[in-house]
């Protein structure tokens, strides 16, 4: 009960209120225009939080989030353009139903997917991440190594392409980490007697580069691409034989994809995909799957949305990102002083259930804008590139260098934003880049202090049955992750 | 589809390895590591009664010694399965990377609202716009909004520069 009073304090508070309205608003903006997102919103905006209060900010993040991923379905369904890589499996049977003329009846099923799928999701994470963190409680420093380097094996899963190269990208985000002065001895390490680098390469500028920065360069290779609008009339809520036919499937595709979001960096895009293909696999009809059939659309927005508060479960948790946009928000934590983990649980419940309460208001906020304003968010795809993204490059710019008033950040998101854009290129995902650098310091910390613990003897590790179970467990999701996409290793 | 893919496979396996993309990244990142390597040698060593666990070069020598391991798996399954062949770069992008080092020159040289304006306009031009109003939103309206913005309600303090100078002035 007390839970619940703290969960809907931020309807109390007319700050929070208003950090609720304008990141969803936000949040949805980024998610219809293609190649912008949740995940690159939220960096773009991880700057301007620095003037906000934790929770603030943290709610401002997690309303992107939530918003975000909805919004991709509006260009998934008008566009036939993903708006966010989660929305990927929507466009498959989204723009068929609006090339039919029924636009709204395919906006109108995704935005009611999406929102039960949210408002699940929180739910899940009501329950299941204060027994999570109860489970962290046993936790000492070898536990959580072993707990890192299984989030780490889980970057092998990350995005369609190979495992290998996203191993890759993960080791170089955890040597970025080791910039600096080391943590424990304070020896200068690759520093290369550059005074700027001994405090470390900060967070932001590499988040902010290796999205934004490498997405306008991205852009400015597919200058020639033209997008093809369905007009819209107004968004539709489903009839009856609507729901009737897609409840389970609403119901099914919000527990996969709280389940897929809960695992360390997986995310909305792996969910939507499995909740698309469960839908297809269950459904009575699965041959009209692909041509506009409306419990696609419903499989896949339910578990994309059902994947954001899944995802908060290990970041809030234990700091493991369950997702790319929970790295940025989990970043977010981290910059303002918030250390997530099970004290958090026992010392700022307020603050938790205040993130819960925002996610949960986040999902009915965008229920409403999307229902009312999707005619017009859909609009926004219509901002040419040749005038979004200078404005987006000045805003980047200036929010970097608000920071710490460094010029070198500047030139360090820069630098990123170029190897962000070849890593891209040549099949390597950045966001491994991004949680190898969050959970560096996590990983050397704690195998550091364990060896201290261990007296040296390395063998101790396989003593303790966490760090055992930890151990297999990563074993077999790389081992997985191989032999499921050994076509694209 | 796959047709077109295999050809392009096909007239790719006739290019010389070195000039291969497969064989250009692997280069790449196992040449950058190795240099990272040899740099970790120069690390100082704690003396054994301060050193807590391991050296401090250890953890990256470690990992650079799986990225380079990585590495070569990768460029030894590309020999048998070659990467997908990708586009050339069109001018635009170079463009787009030439003003990034406009920028750095004159936001170190000149100033750095200029510099934001001159990769505005440059950017937004060879883009494709070439209406003045638009040209002019991109590289001083809206520059100048988001200026005013962090310096009054952010009470950022911009650095110093020809523009800025008269602004503070």
């Amino acid at each position: 009960m007390e839970n619940l009073s703290l969960m809907m304090a931020p309807l109390f508070s007319s700050k929070l209120l208003l950090v609720l309205f304008f990141g969803t608003l936000f949040g949805l903006i980024l998610g219809v225009l293609p190649g912008l997102g949740p995940t690159t919103g939220g960096a773009l905006i991880l700057p301007f939080t620095m003037t906000l209060d934790p929770l603030s900010a943290i709610v401002l993040l997690t309303s992107i989030y939530c918003a975000g991923t909805y919004g991709g379905a509006i260009t998934a369904i008008l566009i036939n353009t993903p708006g966010t890589p989660a929305a990927a499996a929507t466009c498959l049977d989204g723009y068929p139903l609006a090339q039919k003329g029924e636009a709204g009846r395919a906006l109108g099923m995704a935005t009611v997917s999406s929102t039960v799928g949210g408002i699940f999701s929180v739910i899940v994470l009501v329950f299941f991440a204060p027994l999570l963190a109860k489970l962290a409680y046993e936790f000492g420093q070898p536990e959580y190594f072993a707990l890192a380097i299984f989030g780490l094996t889980m970057l092998a899963s990350i995005g369609d392409g190979s495992p290998i190269k996203n191993l890759i990208a993960g080791a170089f985000g955890i040597l970025i980490s080791t910039i600096g002065k080391d943590f424990m001895t304070s020896i200068d390490r690759f520093t290369y007697g550059i005074n700027e680098l001994s405090e470390g390469i900060g967070f932001i500028p590499v988040v902010v580069g290796l999205f934004a920065i490498s997405e306008m360069l991205t852009q400015s290779t597919m200058l020639d691409q033209v997008f093809k609008r369905v007009a819209l009339k107004a968004v539709r809520l489903p009839t009856l034989k609507d729901y009737k036919l897609t409840w389970k499937t609403i119901l099914r595709s919000s527990g996969i994809g709280s389940f897929i979001g809960v695992l360390p960096a997986e995310g909305g895009t792996v969910a939507s995909l499995i909740g698309y293909s469960e839908a297809k696999r269950w459904s009575k009809n699965p041959e009209e799957f692909g041509k506009g059939s409306i419990e696609g659309i419903a499989g896949a927005e339910a578990a994309n949305n059902a994947a954001t508060g899944g995802a908060m479960v290990p970041t809030l948790a234990l700091g493991i990102p369950g997702s790319a946009t929970t790295a940025v928000i989990l970043t977010g934590l981290i910059i303002h002083g918030v250390r997530p983990g099970p004290d958090l649980f026992r010392e700022q419940p307020e603050f938790l259930y205040g993130i819960f309460g925002s996610m949960l208001i986040a999902n009915i906020l965008f229920f409403i804008f999307g229902f009312f304003g999707a005619k017009l968010f859909a609009r926004i795809t219509l901002v040419p590139n040749k005038i979004l993204w200078p404005m987006i490059f000045a805003v980047s710019v200036c929010g970097i260098y608000s920071l710490s008033q460094s010029i070198i950040d500047v030139w360090i998101m820069l630098f990123f934003g170029v190897i962000g854009f070849f890593m891209r290129r040549y099949g390597f995902s950045v966001v491994p880049v991004i949680i190898g650098l969050i959970l560096g310091e996590l990983v050397e910390g704690t195998l550091r202090q364990s060896l201290v613990i261990f007296d040296g003897n390395w063998l101790m590790f396989f003593t303790r049955p966490i760090v055992l179970t930890f151990f297999i467990l990563s074993t077999i999701a790389l081992l997985f992750s191989l032999f499921k996409r050994k076509n694209k290793i | 589809m796959n047709s077109v893919q295999n050809k392009k496979r096909a007239n790719k396996t006739s290019l010389p390895f070195f000039l291969k993309d497969e064989f250009k990244v692997s280069f790449i990142i196992i040449f950058i590591s190795i240099i990272l390597l040899i740099t970790t040698f120069t690390f100082d060593i704690v003396p054994p009664i301060l050193n807590r666990g391991i050296q401090p070069a250890t953890f990256p020598k470690a990992l650079l010694v799986l990225i380079i391991s990585l590495t070569t798996i990768i460029y030894y399954l590309s020999i048998k399965k070659p990467w997908k062949v990708e586009k050339k770069l069109p001018k635009e992008f170079f463009l787009t990377l030439f003003t990034f080092i406009l920028f750095i020159i004159i936001s170190k040289t000149l100033d750095f609202f200029l510099a934001i304006s001159a990769l505005s306009i440059v950017v937004s031009y060879y883009w494709g716009e070439k209406r003045i109003f638009y040209l002019l939103l991109v590289s001083i309206i809206f520059p100048l909004i988001v200026f005013i913005f962090f310096e009054t309600i952010l009470g950022l303090r911009f650095p110093p520069g020809i523009i800025t100078n008269i602004y503070y002035n």
